[in-house]
């Protein structure tokens, strides 16, 4: 299954590696991934593949949010179908 | 790929514009869990709902962390119990009500809807001694909601029914008066109610209905009026467009959950309910946008016409995005759960009157209205008198669900907390319609031609 994961917050040394180490901590597969700093605001988008993940994406979403929060950045894995969904006819 | 502005774009609408699905609500038939023996009969509804419902909650929440997207209740409707009950051999239908919340407990949905009888042309025994339990009911338990519908399009009005409603009102407000007459906040009145409406206090899962079923009903108040602030001043052409994109992204999420929820739950998609649905919360108002229009205050000259292009345009943008639509479909209007409209009605802008023309053009109508706590059974009979003609004519659903706060005057607040908000007590005509009330009878069914 295809998920989005989204890191936004104010920028700092290491965002990127904390993210990409996690996911590969737990075996899923970045297929894209787009960033842009804005004034100092931090956005990826990261197009990721997660059918081969240890964990149930439920848990792995919770684990990413948790580990945004220790940092102060907002982290979230959600199913790619919700953008489709929303922005795809 | 989907790219970088467009998933941001969703993110915004779910953090800062309140973008949530706002109920998943299994309809389950109950129709088999008739007995003569009413203590049997309960425990085939415990026993149906708790196995039906078994997984609801759990399988909302999956989807909820899956997709990042809010669902804020989950819900169940059921078979009108006046139908269920109709064949036990018992003068209270109150047990009925405690199997009901039991239940709902026990699978920890935060409603259930169907302690309701359909009256439109008249009562029978059951729907009696129904309409008759439905304050007890509502005192004694905590999630069950109720509804009487007193009349449609093709049946009139019940005049009768409609007296025995302002009187139940009454002793619902006076059996939870130490919670402000809370018990009224669970009953509504309706005119053309509707069988597959997902939304609480007036879900009960219709006849027509399969035996179990899963509707959905969005919101999104708060993004359409974000999405409005982007073409300030612009022609109402543009204002309409804009309101059935935003409409249309909604429910396509909504369609999205409807189908995950219904595939992992094994039970048949029933609708999508397009509705704008507030929260007391800033930012998640009706009244807002119409103010965003270009209106001072909601409730001013102007207000009806705004709600009646935003109605329709909630409706023409959802209606493509969803396989299936139903419910109640439009904008909601309650006073208490709608920051803006708490508000007005607070300014003394918005007043009855005003609602009940906006009742014309808006998906229900007279929604969680505080009234003094001295208003007479005849003027909220009355009030539901009203209202009721108003879906009759325009073959729309109306519906009244209004609190006679014990104690309380205009000017004061009552106090319901969550979703339900804090209602402005508003005032109402003080003449009295008692002779109109008391003669009873019905209403005949309106003329379908001569349109004028």
């Amino acid at each position: 299954m295809r998920a989005i994961v989204t890191v936004l917050g104010k920028d700092r040394v290491g965002i990127m590696s904390t993210v990409c180490a996690l996911l590969a901590q737990h075996n899923v597969n970045i297929l894209d991934i787009s960033q842009t700093i804005l004034q100092d605001y931090f956005t990826m988008v990261m197009l990721v593949d997660a059918n081969q993940c240890d964990l149930p994406f439920a848990e792995l979403a919770a684990l990413l949010e948790q580990e945004g929060k220790e940092r102060d950045l907002s982290i979230r894995a959600q199913r790619e179908d919700i953008f489709n969904a929303m922005h795809r006819i | 790929m989907i790219n970088t502005t467009e998933i941001l774009d969703t993110i915004h609408m779910i953090d800062q514009q309140h973008l949530d699905v706002r109920t998943i609500t299994m309809g389950i038939s109950l129709l088999d869990c008739a007995d003569p023996d009413p203590n049997v009969a309960c425990r085939k509804i415990y026993d149906k709902i708790t196995r039906r419902a078994e997984r609801l909650v759990a399988t909302g929440e999956a989807i909820e962390a899956e997709f990042g997207i809010p669902i804020v209740n989950k819900r169940i409707s059921v078979t009108p119990i006046a139908l269920v009950a109709g064949a036990s051999e018992t003068d209270s239908y109150v047990p009925f009500a405690v199997a009901m919340d039991q239940a709902a407990k026990a699978v920890g949905v935060n409603f259930i809807g169907g302690f309701s009888a359909l009256v439109q042309k008249g009562a029978t025994q059951a729907d009696r001694k129904l309409i008759a339990s439905i304050p007890e009911a509502l005192a004694r338990t905590e999630l069950v909601c109720a509804s009487v519908n007193v009349g449609s399009t093709r049946a009139g009005i019940n005049m009768n029914a409609v007296g025995v409603m302002g009187r139940t009102i009454k002793e619902c407000a006076q059996l939870t008066a130490e919670q402000g007459g809370f018990g009224c906040a669970k009953l509504v009145v309706f005119c053309n109610a509707v069988e597959d409406n997902p939304f609480m206090a007036g879900a009960f899962h219709g006849v027509g209905e399969p035996d179990c079923i899963i509707n959905v009903g969005v919101s999104g108040p708060g993004v359409v009026h974000h999405a409005l602030k982007e073409v300030k001043g612009m022609p109402f052409d543009v204002v309409a467009e804009t309101v059935k994109k935003t409409a249309f992204r909604v429910t396509r999420m909504g369609q999205l959950v409807a189908q995950e929820a219904s595939r992992r739950l094994g039970v048949p998609f029933g609708i999508v309910d397009l509705s704008l649905a507030p929260t007391p919360a800033i930012g998640d108002s009706v009244a807002r946008i119409l103010e965003e229009m270009g209106l001072e205050t909601c409730g001013t000259h102007g207000t009806t016409a705004a709600l009646a292009l935003l109605n329709d345009a909630v409706k023409k943008g959802g209606v493509m995005a969803s396989s299936h639509v139903g419910g109640l479909s439009g904008a909601f209007i309650p006073v208490s759960e709608d920051e803006g409209m708490i508000a007005a009605a607070h300014s003394g802008v918005l007043h009855l009157d005003k609602l009940e023309a906006m009742t014309c053009v808006c998906s229900v109508g007279l929604d969680m209205i505080a009234v003094p706590g001295d208003t007479s059974a005849a003027t909220i009979s009355a009030i539901i008198a009203d209202e009721a003609a108003i879906g009759m004519v325009n073959s729309k659903t109306t519906a009244v669900r209004i609190i006679p706060a014990p104690g309380k005057v205009v000017g004061d607040t009552v106090e319901f907390g969550g979703l339900l908000g804090s209602a402005p007590v508003m005032p109402v005509h003080s003449q009295s319609a008692e002779a109109f009330i008391a003669r009873g009878g019905r209403i005949p069914a309106p003329l379908q031609s001569l349109k004028n």
